[in-house]
């Protein structure tokens, strides 16, 4: 192994490891505020790719079906809740948001030609339709059960996970894609040829994880998912509401599992199944932050990312052994360092 | 007390009468991996079979298709659902080895025949009491791999490097592929793996770049194949690539888009029907089925999988007649013939070669179910 390829496989590692690293923030944020291990993770990293791919080919995006389907079925369950508590404003509202705004994404949609518009606004229509499906799905599978154990909620994800899986086969078939790169561009940094895609990944990451930090430490709306994320009861009495606490890290979550599917899949083909092994690898990394340390498991993470590179070069047959088991000593070393508390 | 036994004896006459016509249906169970990672093989395989004829010998077939979601506990249990409350005659399935190999125990314990759309050689070696029950339709690893180190040869090929899937599908070819390797002197300086649902092969190109062989041999199947030669074309190889018979269809074509322009792939000659010699009598049989397929799913959608389904009730359709000869569809007399007619194919083209079975070989293809094509421009062309 000479210094080239050392290089270029630590290029290949901090690019997944950014992808990581972005997931496994988006997990630990999610279990922080509601104690959600979010499986379904992964299936917005897919989702946000292959709906891109489904643009650029001209194609109707699935995930559009999709939209208009939870928005029906929220506006329904909320709008009857609203009319029986004669809350006639909050009904008109529920409806517009629910049904209106996804109907109109669609009329445009249609009236567009999609595969002609310039990459940005075509990313930008992907997130449109991919994001707001995370803080559906918390309305729907997991605001109603927001006080259960989190051996229920992690059923749930299971069964949520399983669920967007086999609705993404039906949308976009069992074959994988790829979309068109952001950037040819390629720079020689000594030996090592850099490709921009890859340096744009690893950008992008780190100015989302800037942005995520800010958003924390100097919002209002920040402020309330870390005080949510402390003490639950604690931050009610203060007037923050759980729901909106929840909706939000699910948004958070949503925008940054479908934007990291559209970095990647320029760099790989994507298939319907895909996230589930992406954002399995994020959970390695937010495991080794102990779910609860956003620095650790941004660095958890890329070590899985540089592991992962380093052991295809070494042992290519091992690579998945190698970066798994690495869970058992992050494991075995925090259940001897920390206080156990048995929840409830 | 004495109107009892009558009204008993006429229902028992009532159901003897409905359950046993005097020409009973063919029920032919096939399992096909319809959805799951080997879906890509697998609907194909669930379409063709919604073209093939319906009545055979002026008997009606009846097609009774379960998916196994590329599962093999899922194969095992429609295997069983389709022997004990389908009374089927035969089995055709599944779409993949592993859960070919698990459906063997199944039906050599009811005595049905099945055959099996799978690759893998251990689906019929070797021969014993079980696999006498059990038949396939695809060329073998072995057959491909040859073709594959007789082109290399010919090219003057003396260093190769190998990348395959980390599961059956890699390990089997890389046997296959490093035994015939060795006889023929080919040398092999890498030997790498990865999984079809990786992200990034990164390691293994530069491994395989730093050995710099004059060839590399990608041993996946379906669209993950396309990854590792994407790899190695971004990282500047300039060998030569070889892909498997596995990565034969349009999709693969549609991921790899012209990184694969070049590449060489052994694979059955029904992939390149309409640029077969008129001499070839694969070619009519082919083309056959290409133009009923292409006509019910859309032009250029044909693939070689599917072809396999074809194949299958052509090995039915020949074999139906003789094991009628022997019994009547449901009984255990016409699974035995059945299993013996199948056994006994002399010479049926099919789409993907000629058959010529014996009770040791239950396969029966030759040279002449092969064809070396390469990618060019985005179609197979047949390398002469």
């Amino acid at each position: 192994m000479d210094m080239q390829i050392a290089l270029l496989l630590g290029q290949d590692g901090l690019t997944n490891g950014a992808i990581y690293a972005l997931l496994a923030l988006a997990l630990v944020l999610v279990f922080a505020v509601t104690r959600v291990i979010f499986i379904p993770q992964g299936e917005f990293v897919a989702f946000g790719a292959l709906t891109l791919v489904s643009l650029q080919a001209g194609k109707l995006p699935g995930t559009l079906w999709l939209l208009l389907a939870l928005g029906t079925l929220i506006a329904l369950i909320d709008g009857a809740l609203a009319l029986r508590n004669r809350q006639f404003r909050r009904g008109l509202w529920i409806v517009s948001v629910y049904c209106v705004l996804p109907l109109l994404l669609a009329g445009t949609l249609f009236a567009i030609p999609a595969a002609t518009l310039p990459l940005p606004l075509q990313v930008g229509l992907a997130l449109m339709l991919v994001v707001p499906l995370g803080p559906m799905i918390y309305r729907l599978a997991y605001q109603p059960i927001a006080e259960a154990s989190v051996l229920v909620l992690l059923i749930v994800s299971v069964a949520v996970h399983v669920t967007l899986m086999g609705i993404g086969l039906l949308f976009f078939g069992a074959e994988g894609s790829r979309t068109l790169p952001f950037s040819d561009v390629s720079f020689s940094l000594g030996d090592a040829l850099l490709q921009g895609q890859a340096v744009l990944v690893v950008v992008t990451s780190v100015l989302l994880i800037m942005a995520l930090y800010f958003f924390f430490e100097r919002t209002i709306y920040g402020k309330a998912l870390r005080a949510t994320a402390m003490n639950r009861t604690g931050a009610r009495l203060m007037g923050i509401s759980g729901t909106l606490a929840g909706m939000l890290s699910f948004t958070l979550a949503a925008t940054i599992g479908a934007f990291s599917g559209i970095l990647i899949s320029p760099i790989t083909t994507i298939y319907y199944d895909s996230g589930f092994l992406i954002g399995l690898k994020g959970f390695v990394g937010a495991i080794i932050g102990g779910l609860a340390s956003y620095p650790v498991a941004a660095a958890g993470a890329i070590l899985v990312g540089l592991l992962e590179s380093y052991s295809s070069f070494w042992a290519s047959a091992f690579k998945e052994v190698i970066v798994f088991t690495l869970i058992i000593p992050v494991l075995l070393w925090r259940s001897l360092k920390t206080h156990h508390v048995e929840e409830e | 007390m004495k109107r009892e036994p009558s009204i008993a004896w006429l229902l028992t006459m009532l159901t003897a009468a409905l359950a046993a016509p005097v020409h009973a249906d063919v029920n032919v169970g096939v399992t096909v991996s319809a959805t799951g990672p080997a879906a890509s093989l697998g609907i194909p395989e669930k379409n063709t079979l919604t073209l093939v004829p319906t009545t055979i010998a002026g008997q009606k077939i009846n097609y009774i298709i379960l998916d196994d979601a590329s599962d093999t506990t899922t194969a095992v249990k429609n295997t069983r659902k389709l022997i004990a409350e389908n009374k089927v005659d035969v089995i055709i399935g599944s779409t993949t080895t592993p859960n070919s190999l698990a459906m063997i125990d199944v039906v050599a314990e009811a005595q049905t025949p099945m055959i099996s759309m799978a690759a893998g050689t251990r689906i019929i070696e070797p021969m014993d009491a079980k696999r006498a029950w059990v038949f396939k339709v695809p060329q073998s690893d072995a057959q491909m791999a040859t073709a594959i180190v007789e082109h290399m040869t010919n090219n003057n090929v003396r260093t190769v490097a190998y990348v395959g899937f980390a599961n059956a599908y890699g390990e089997g070819w890389w046997n296959e592929f490093s035994k015939i390797a060795e006889v023929r002197k080919i040398q092999i300086v890498a030997n790498e793996r990865f999984n079809p649902t990786d992200t990034s092969v990164t390691g293994q190109a530069l491994k395989i770049l730093a050995a710099k062989p004059d060839a590399v041999l990608v041993g996946g199947s379906g669209t993950p194949a396309a990854l590792p030669q994407k790899a190695l074309k971004e990282k500047g190889y300039k060998g030569i690539m070889y892909q498997t018979h596995g990565a034969a269809n349009a999709d693969f074509l549609r991921v790899c888009g012209k990184d694969c322009d070049g590449t060489f792939m052994p694979t059955g000659p029904v992939l390149v029907a309409a640029q077969l010699p008129n001499s070839n009598p694969i070619k009519k049989v082919a083309l056959e089925y290409v133009n009923k397929y292409e006509a019910a799913y859309g032009k250029g959608s044909v693939s070689a999988f599917g072809a396999y389904a074809w194949d299958a009730t052509m090995l039915l359709g020949n074999a139906i007649p003789e094991a009628l000869k022997k019994g009547q569809p449901g009984t255990p007399e016409f699974r035995k013939g059945l299993r013996d007619a199948i056994e006994n194919t002399k010479n049926l083209t099919v789409t993907h070669g000629v058959f010529n079975m014996s009770p040791q070989d239950h396969l029966g293809f030759d040279q002449r179910a092969r064809v070396m094509v390469k990618i060019d421009g985005g179609g197979w062309k047949l390398v002469q």
